[in-house]
């Protein structure tokens, strides 16, 4: 990554345009050529480096629920548990913590009443108790990760 | 029908917009839609919040910041909102919710991510926003040791269904 794959990272966080011709209108703020930039959005995805190029939808507006959830898992019986809850297509990202709540996931199911319905099947899979950390109110940050 | 159209439009890019000079138009022919009315629904869609985000989402590892701690607080119902706030505006803070308490197991009812360079980084930002609390609040680190499963998002299925739904910024 260079100086101008910053300046575009930086730039492209705070938003694509949304017209004809995008890449060459966010090339003009950059000041690089329209091919450029199309060259190097497409190495920093092929790198990874951009885990997305495009929208980021809003779940509920879609009609969808997300919801946080823990479990307490003994450290000899993580790796089985740890296999039954990835196997649930419902649950999105999973990770060990190291706290007695060792097992953090967000479930994403269609409707609200999937996530209760799907905390049944995990804690029947699992025989663990789910813990489900509904979010009350988000508090802005904003947009801070300076490349 | 009006539905249909916009559910082949979320599933066309739900995955990431086509690299090329003319994304919006590769994607109108995919979803039988103009090029203009493609752009004017995407901007649509921006304007009312169905889409939160419009651009990149850079993933923080390859950017060095390698140290992601969940830390979690125990703060005063009373004192919630204004404290959320307070951390939500310390630049180390990239995620900030009020979440219920599970009593006994679990009593903190304000959840941040905190993301650095390494552990060391990360518990001095902690350290800093713990001082400068001015509610009593107690509070508990959980780094991440492992990430099983990192999937990206799928809301709406070719056949217009919501398949499944995810949002990385309400992890």
């Amino acid at each position: 990554m260079d100086e101008i794959d910053r300046t575009i990272v930086n730039t492209l966080q705070g938003g694509f345009p949304v017209c004809e011709r995008p890449f060459a209108a966010a090339a003009a703020v950059i000041g690089i050529a329209e091919q450029d930039l199309i060259d190097r959005v497409e190495r920093l995805v092929e790198a990874r480096t951009l885990s997305r190029f495009g929208p980021l939808f809003n779940t509920e507006r879609l009609g969808g629920a997300v919801c946080l959830c823990a479990l307490q898992v003994p450290a000899d019986d993580f790796d089985r548990v740890a296999d039954e809850v990835n196997a649930f297509p419902e649950v999105a990202h999973n990770y060990a913590r190291d706290h007695a709540f060792n097992m953090w996931f967000v479930l994403a199911t269609e409707d609200p009443d999937g996530i209760a319905e799907t905390a049944t099947r995990i804690e029947r899979a699992t025989g663990y108790t789910v813990y489900d950390f509904p979010k009350i109110d988000e508090f802005y940050v904003g947009l801070k990760l300076d490349a | 029908m009006a539905q249909d159209v916009e559910d082949r439009l979320i599933a066309a890019i739900q995955d990431g917009l086509p690299i090329v000079p003319r994304p919006y138009s590769v994607i109108a022919r995919q979803v039988g839609l103009g090029e203009t009315e493609v752009i004017e629904r995407i901007q649509r869609l921006i304007e009312d919040g169905t889409i939160s985000r419009f651009g990149v989402v850079v993933r923080h590892r390859p950017l060095g910041f390698c140290a992601n701690a969940m830390v979690v607080w125990d703060v005063p119902d009373d004192a919630v909102d204004a404290v959320g706030k307070q951390f939500a505006s310390n630049p180390e803070v990239t995620l900030c919710y009020r979440r219920p308490r599970r009593p006994p197991a679990w009593p903190y009812n304000l959840f941040c991510m905190v993301h650095g360079k390494d552990r060391a980084r990360v518990l001095d930002n902690v350290d800093q926003l713990a001082r400068s609390c001015d509610a009593q609040a107690s509070y508990a680190v959980l780094f991440s040791t492992r990430a099983f499963k990192q999937r990206g998002a799928h809301y709406v299925s070719m056949h217009g269904k919501i398949d499944d739904a995810v949002a990385t910024a309400d992890g």
